[in-house]
């Protein structure tokens, strides 16, 4: 089985992420491998081991990318490629999913994964429209694989549906997206760390995917930092929990939230 | 030219979330701002009800789609029927709550017919030809202005728009629409149904969440996780009390207290209730941003210092094993608690 994995690198979950000079900036908060996307290396990793094959993972960005990349490769993944030139900067969801498409067609891929969302842009666009892109089914949050028949090429997958579980046959190739309850990611070993650390990572340009630049039609034209909670703690106090209790439901009530 | 604004009504085989309903309130105006129409569109295999309440709840012209491939929701099927419907109708606006399903019709949407797709916002509005609208980023830390050209697709923040109610004996022309339904390459097998009642976790009112602090108690034997499965038995008693729903931090789901569906914060869901009760949570920033902006906060930590404070409304510094007991008897006794 071909598999490949879509990653993105984002800043870590603990960064401060604010506007300065109506710019977003994150200190020097490290950047890394999207969190969602971990999930989907391991369903990726775990793919491998029971139906066999290879797992290559792909990152449309600048140099940056590569710590998304490398880390997947300490994960386990076999290959790496980074798409990117200038012409990228500005890629909105759908420039984004055509570029992945062109990719993932190159690299005749049987199934592919991306996480659920990149915590950046927050869009959760991408997969479904790549998924469009290459006239592919889609199945999004996946939280597990329950097996796989050689003969039609069919998945099984169960997805959650917000709370309710789905069960669907699905036939590769296909494109899905996968939950935290899948599996917990694994960690990198020394040995992944270190032949992560040594790989070659081709870069494809738009024309090695027989690509001109893609248009974006949605464009950020302002960001701005979301006014400050002015919020002074109100403490509530008393002699007894129960005391406590009442004041606090007087409150709530006056709130208009009880 | 006029050009329509489209709901598409978000259902489960014909059950529709609170926030199917949600993208009327903002349609109304952009309609208005377009000089067309609100558009629901009812994709289902029996879809006269949700048509109906589409109608009750504001909608123009009702345009369904019924069909057996439509019973079980499919991303490429559902998309597919909407892009034909695109192609036949002037719509210059596409909405969708931010649900599952309704992020992937949108993503799937925008992509078959080229248009720009801006999803989760919390402000939209028609100007110059483009739609501009207002979204959360970075989970929250910053917002961003985003512009996309019409026709456009647009996903509504959940609770961000408030639902309209359905007004008795309004009607709609609902509209039997004749398009090609595709058969769906994936086939649904089962369902399994979550264990869990009340309402869902993004949709609720009230939230009454739990931390590591659950765990932090002698009041009940046995070992942390004995304790804490305990301590959230009483958090789910007034979350039932109160007509909502349970939370956790991520603290909570890694160390086995409680299952990850319940989890708030970035990795886990992002929710907006009115009342927002954080019971042992110290408030990590991973934690922040999946609740800050709920309207009224409560947090109850025994330590003073808990960033949780800095961004609650109201305070109690104390142990939650003393307080939600008492909140649970406060509110049955004042007959707060709400018909189960």
């Amino acid at each position: 089985m071909n598999i490949v994995v879509g990653v993105k690198v984002v800043p870590d979950t603990a960064a401060q992420v604010r506007v300065e000079n109506g710019k977003v900036t994150w200190g020097d908060a490290p950047l890394v491998l999207n969190p969602w996307d971990e999930f989907a290396v391991e369903a990726a990793l775990q793919a491998k081991e029971k139906f066999g094959g290879q797992v290559t993972v792909i990152s449309m960005g600048d140099e940056h990318a590569l710590e998304a990349l490398r880390r997947a490769l300490a994960m386990g993944c076999q290959q790496a490629y980074r798409i990117y030139e200038d012409a990228l900067a500005q890629a909105d969801a759908l420039a984004t999913a055509d570029v992945l498409a062109a990719a993932i067609r190159k690299l005749e891929a049987d199934l592919v994964l991306f996480g659920r969302q990149a915590i950046d842009g927050d869009t959760a666009m991408t997969p479904a429209a790549v998924a469009q892109r290459l006239g592919w089914p889609f199945v999004g949050l996946v939280t597990a694989f329950q097996g796989y028949d050689e003969g039609s090429r069919t998945l099984e997958v169960t997805r959650d549906l917000d709370g309710i579980k789905q069960n669907l046959r699905v036939p590769l190739p296909a494109v899905f997206t996968i939950a935290k309850e899948f599996a917990e990611p694994r960690y990198p070993s020394f040995m992944g760390i270190r032949k992560a650390s040594r790989a070659q990572i081709p870069v494809w340009s738009l024309a090695d995917l027989g690509l001109e630049a893609p248009a974006a039609k949605v464009a950020w034209s302002e960001v701005l930092q979301p006014p400050k909670r002015e919020v002074q703690c109100q403490f509530i106090t008393g002699d007894s929990p129960q005391e406590i209790a009442k004041k606090l439901v007087d409150k709530l009530i006056e709130e208009k939230v009880l | 030219m006029t050009k329509h604004v489209a709901v598409v009504v978000d259902h489960d085989r014909g059950q529709a979330p609170a926030s199917a309903w949600e993208p009327l309130t903002p349609a109304k105006a952009l309609a208005q701002s377009l000089g067309g129409q609100v558009l629901a569109v009812v994709l289902a295999s029996d879809g006269q009800a949700l048509a109906q309440e589409a109608a009750a709840r504001g909608a123009d012209r009702v345009l369904l789609v019924e069909h057996e491939a439509l019973q079980d929701y499919r991303t490429d099927v559902y998309g597919q029927v909407l892009a034909a419907l695109d192609e036949k109708e002037d719509i210059g606006v596409w909405l969708f709550p931010t649900t599952t399903r309704g992020r992937e019709m949108a993503a799937w949407l925008a992509a078959a017919r080229g248009m720009g797709v801006v999803p989760d916002v919390f402000a939209v509005e028609v100007r110059d030809g483009q739609v501009e609208a207002t979204r959360p980023v970075y989970a929250g830390k910053v917002w961003a202005r985003v512009t996309a050209p019409l026709p456009a697709v647009v996903t509504t923040r959940i609770r961000a728009f408030p639902a309209p109610d359905p007004e008795e004996g309004r009607a709609a022309s609902v509209e039997t629409v004749d398009v090609d339904v595709p058969s769906s390459a994936v086939t649904v097998t089962g369902y399994e149904v979550a264990a869990s009642e009340g309402p869902r976790l993004t949709e609720a009112r009230i939230i009454v969440s739990g931390g590591r602090g659950v765990a932090n108690t002698d009041k009940v034997p046995g070992d942390e996780v004995a304790k804490a499965k305990k301590g959230f038995e009483m958090l789910g008693e007034l979350a039932r009390l109160l007509g909502g729903a349970l939370g956790a931090s991520r603290a909570a789901v890694d160390a086995g207290y409680i299952d990850y569906e319940h989890q708030v914060g970035q990795t886990g869901k992002v929710v907006s209730p009115d009342l927002y009760i954080a019971c042992g949570i110290s408030g990590a920033i991973q934690h922040q941003a999946g609740m800050r902006t709920s309207k009224v906060i409560v947090a109850i930590n025994t330590d003073p210092e808990a960033p949780i404070f800095k961004i609650a409304h109201y305070g109690v510094v104390g142990d939650l094993w003393d307080i939600v007991p008492a909140l649970i008897e406060e509110i049955k006794a004042r007959g707060l608690a709400k018909e189960s």
